[in-house]
């Protein structure tokens, strides 16, 4: 189930929450999503607004629809390598531009970032951004 | 292909007595969308809702309706959710469907029967022993077992439990068709503004804000429960 934030453009959270499911391998290549009309009852969302999530999706290669049988994942190992890297990259951007924003340095970071990553290795690894989302 | 504006207005205004409901308002719109029509109480939604249905006529001002002026041929493309109460309390269920689909050819029995399901009413019912909420629902349940090209919902979420809310919702988005075109007129954003492609404010008979609801969120980083709060403000 994709969380959707109303704070945000919901297509771009469609898109990143199946990208993400394929990303994690929680959904790979044949597997089956809901269909767009599924989609939009359980996110209460207007179907054109899934019907483009849907459309980019499948114009990026994560996706193909089957006329009559439903949409499918087909990413491919190279693609999928590609949007981890692009997720991954996003997630830095955003994390280095709030550490420019409280002035910190080289230093800061690293140490912060260690810390942060002890402590995910310590603990069970239930921080996933899934739980923070709201 | 030229594509026909679903409804233009050009400087419509509309008093009753004293009060101003609409007030030169211009608007274009095109098909293939769910479009929330937000403000708050006295706004001019229900006016606009009814001029568009042909019910009340404009006190100056152009309307065209799918193409069409106002009156029985366009009337017979949309479907109408009036905000009143406007259902026989003897009747029951499955007899104000039968009741009612003599008035349509594009009435759809099957859709009815579908919907009646997913909205958990029971055909035998009476109802005069319905909650709002349930009333609300076959009120819906009227509108939407149509085949039309446009429906104009007026606050079908007013007043109701959350449940029926949420219900009511999924079925306006279950319903919904391609190419179909869908007015949902509404204080309440909260719980539907996912569904909406568009929006339009008003604000004292007039356009406040519009424009797309994804673009809206994006541009101002905000939900448009929130933005609806900080344009009435």
């Amino acid at each position: 189930m994709i969380r959707i934030d109303l704070s945000q453009p919901i297509y771009q959270q469609i898109m990143d929450g199946i990208t993400k499911k394929v990303v994690r391998g929680e959904l790979v290549p044949g597997d089956q999503i809901p269909s767009q009309r599924e989609m939009a009852q359980l996110l209460r969302v207007s179907p054109n607004t899934v019907q483009r999530a849907y459309r980019d999706l499948e114009a990026l290669g994560v996706v193909h629809t089957l006329r009559g049988q439903g949409t499918f994942i087909r990413a491919a190992p190279d693609l999928i390598g590609s949007l981890r890297e692009e997720m991954l990259r996003r997630a830095v951007t955003g994390f280095a531009r709030e550490m420019r924003s409280l002035a910190c340095g080289r230093e800061d970071i690293l140490r912060a970032l260690e810390d942060e990553i002890k402590r995910g290795d310590d603990g069970d690894g239930t921080s996933s951004d899934d739980d923070r989302h709201q | 292909m030229v594509m026909v504006p679903l409804l233009t207005t050009t400087g419509i205004s509309k008093r009753y007595g004293r009060t101003r409901a609409l007030d030169n308002l211009d608007l274009e719109l095109e098909p293939g969308c769910i479009l929330g029509l937000l403000g708050p109480n006295g706004s001019g939604k229900s006016t606009l809702l009814k001029i568009v249905a042909g019910l009340t006529r404009p006190d100056a001002g152009e309307v065209r309706v799918l193409g069409l002026k106002p009156g029985p041929a366009a009337r017979a493309r949309l479907a109408y959710l009036p905000e009143v109460d406007c259902l026989y309390r003897d009747l029951t269920v499955a007899g104000t469907l039968a009741y009612v689909s003599t008035f349509f050819a594009d009435w759809s029995p099957a859709r009815a029967v579908e919907l009646l399901e997913f909205m958990d009413l029971n055909p035998r019912a009476v109802v005069g022993t319905l909650s709002r909420g349930m009333r609300a629902r076959l009120k819906l349940v009227l509108a939407l077992a149509r085949d039309a090209a446009l429906f104009l919902l007026d606050e079908p979420l007013a007043g109701i439990d959350p449940r029926s809310r949420a219900r009511i919702v999924e079925a306006c988005i279950r319903q919904y068709k391609d190419g179909q075109s869908m007015i949902i007129s509404t204080h309440e954003v909260l719980h539907a503004e996912g569904a909406f492609d568009r929006v339009v404010f008003l604000e004292a008979g007039r356009v406040k804000l519009a424009g797309a609801a994804e673009e809206l969120r994006r541009r101002h980083n905000c939900s448009l429960e929130a933005l609806f709060g900080e344009v009435y403000a």
